[in-house]
């Protein structure tokens, strides 16, 4: 196996796990802002329940759940590796640099970004998935459906403090950065760019950057109005 | 025009550089960047002191010898051009320049402006050779290549190895030297005899002369003199991908050069 490991330790490598982990945490990005969209429904968080319920007991979604667990603990691991590496390459920089005309801002600062990213996951995690699955959380009955962990009830109370809903937004803003260059980047890395399809993915990449951090930063500030009322 | 030129200075590649002063005055906006250096090399030399190093050769833009960071940008402020090709009317009267080596580790700086980009070389080398056929000279036509892989590859070919990618990138990054060197013959029948084994020992040489691995930030494209296009880099990166799955290589008789 030594030419795997050879191969998967050279640059293109670690660059190509980088992009593979990326383009799964993009998809579950995907599947996880739909899912939340319930928080939306009228129903008293009924659905959302249920839906919280569905996702930690399938089978399937489990085996997913680990994908993404080992995709942000190798993609957070491989960013350190990278930016080590990259750090090494210049160990005198430039007294003048004007990386502002090349170069976009958030492709410069992916390891920023990235760690924004990964300093909300730490909180976000802690406050919901952690409870969810080790916390004692209150329980509702749904009459006819059975009995629920009341996770929306912890969802609701995280989203009327306002240094949560602050943290959200920081995240979101970093998040949606980190995106705006990283989806066109890791089609870049697979070797995927051509006249024809390029322009499309980066349209793709563009409108999901926004869209996707917007509708996750809408759920705290929507239900910390709410709590206000 | 009269200009501050804030110049790194470096005694050799041991020692500790660091920036002097200089004003140069009288300079016509027709001069190009290094005819003002060498203006200035003159005003030194009568003064005693010793002139600024700095590589150039062709002075018309083919070379890539001409390396210079100035005023934060790789070749100076204008798009797809080499330094030798940048004129003072680029400038402002009275403007204070800043100009400094490449930075990146595998481009030590040996003395002043002037860095060793040996490293380029050997990665060249790594990649080998192109079969060719002896006996006859063939016919020029005999091997049919479409002009938009023709044209593909000459843009390719027309890296002149300046450096300027690896010194514009954040990361110290030599992808685009390297996808440029590999696309040309990966795109050629030609090149094809050889891809697998070129590709990866290219990338192996580029590893270990310790460039940085990159970020698809995209600063390489922007300031190459020969807008060399990121799309060899995704090019390269398909050749390599494929050359790990296809290629006999085993890692212990693969060949790599001294770095
Ligand atoms: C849900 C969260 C995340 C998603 C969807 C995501 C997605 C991506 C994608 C698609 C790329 C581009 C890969 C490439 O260019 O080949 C990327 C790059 C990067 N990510 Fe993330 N990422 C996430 C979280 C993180 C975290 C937590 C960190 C840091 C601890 C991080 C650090 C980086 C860095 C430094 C890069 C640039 C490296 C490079 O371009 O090669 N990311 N990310
Ligand atoms: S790719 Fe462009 S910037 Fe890099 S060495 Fe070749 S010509 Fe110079
Ligand atoms: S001196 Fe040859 S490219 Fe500038």
């Amino acid at each position: 196996m030594s030419w795997l490991t050879d191969a998967l330790k050279s640059s293109l490598g670690r660059k190509l796990i980088m992009a593979i982990t990326g383009l799964f945490l993009i998809l579950f990005l995907m599947g996880h802002v739909l899912g939340n969209l319930l928080l939306f429904k009228p129903d008293g968080g009924q659905a959302f329940n249920e839906y919280a319920r569905f996702m930690t007991t399938t089978p399937v979604i489990q085996v997913l759940s680990y994908v993404t667990y080992l995709s942000i603990i190798i993609h957070a691991i491989y960013s350190i590796l990278i930016t080590r590496k990259n750090k090494e390459a210049r160990p005198i920089g430039y007294a003048v640099n004007k990386g502002g005309e090349n170069s976009t801002w958030s492709s410069r600062n992916m390891g920023i970004l990235g760690t924004i990213v990964l300093i909300f996951l730490v909180i976000h995690l802690k406050s919901f998935w952690y409870e969810m699955r080790f916390g004692i959380l209150p329980t509702v009955i749904y009459p006819g459906v059975g009995e629920f962990k009341d996770l929306y009830s912890i969802v609701a109370a995280a989203f009327t403090q306002w240094w949560y809903v602050l943290l959200y937004l920081v995240a979101m803003f970093g998040l949606g950065y980190h995106l705006a260059h990283g989806f066109e980047s890791a089609f870049q890395t697979l070797g995927l760019n051509h006249k024809k399809y390029t322009p499309l993915i980066k349209k793709i990449g563009f409108g999901f950057a926004i869209i996707v951090p917007l509708l996750f930063a809408s759920m705290p500030v929507v239900m910390f109005i709410q709590s206000l009322a | 025009m009269d200009f501050t030129l804030k110049i790194w200075r470096q005694k050799d590649a041991g020692s500790k550089g660091s920036f002097n002063t200089y004003s140069v005055k009288d300079i016509s906006s027709d001069m190009s960047f290094l005819e003002m250096l060498d203006e200035l090399n003159e005003d030194l030399i009568k003064d005693g002191e010793s002139p600024v190093h700095f590589d150039h050769d062709c002075r018309e833009g083919i070379c890539g010898t001409c390396s210079m960071y100035i005023n934060g940008r790789a070749h100076g402020p204008q798009k797809a051009i080499t330094t030798c090709q940048l004129h003072m009317r680029s400038f402002k009267d009275g403007d204070t320049i800043t100009i400094e080596p490449w930075r990146a580790k595998p481009f030590p700086v040996i003395r002043d402006l002037v860095v060793d980009r040996s490293a380029f070389d050997r990665i060249i080398q790594a990649g080998g050779y192109v079969s060719v056929s002896t006996g006859g000279v063939p016919d020029a036509n005999e091997i049919p290549i479409p002009t938009s892989i023709a044209n593909e590859a000459m843009d390719a070919a027309s890296c002149i190895g300046c450096g300027a990618c690896v010194a514009a990138c954040k990361n110290a990054s030599a992808m685009l030297f390297v996808s440029a060197k590999v696309s040309h013959l990966a795109l050629l029948p030609q090149g094809k005899v050889e891809a697998t084994s070129r590709a990866e020992n290219m990338i192996a040489q580029m590893d270990k002369e310790g460039f940085g691995l990159c970020t698809n930030t995209g600063a390489c494209s922007a300031e190459c003199p020969k807008e060399i296009s990121l799309t060899h880099i995704a090019r390269m990166n398909r050749e390599y991908f494929n050359a790990k799955q296809t290629s006999n290589n085993i890692p212990d008789k693969e060949e790599v050069h001294e770095g």
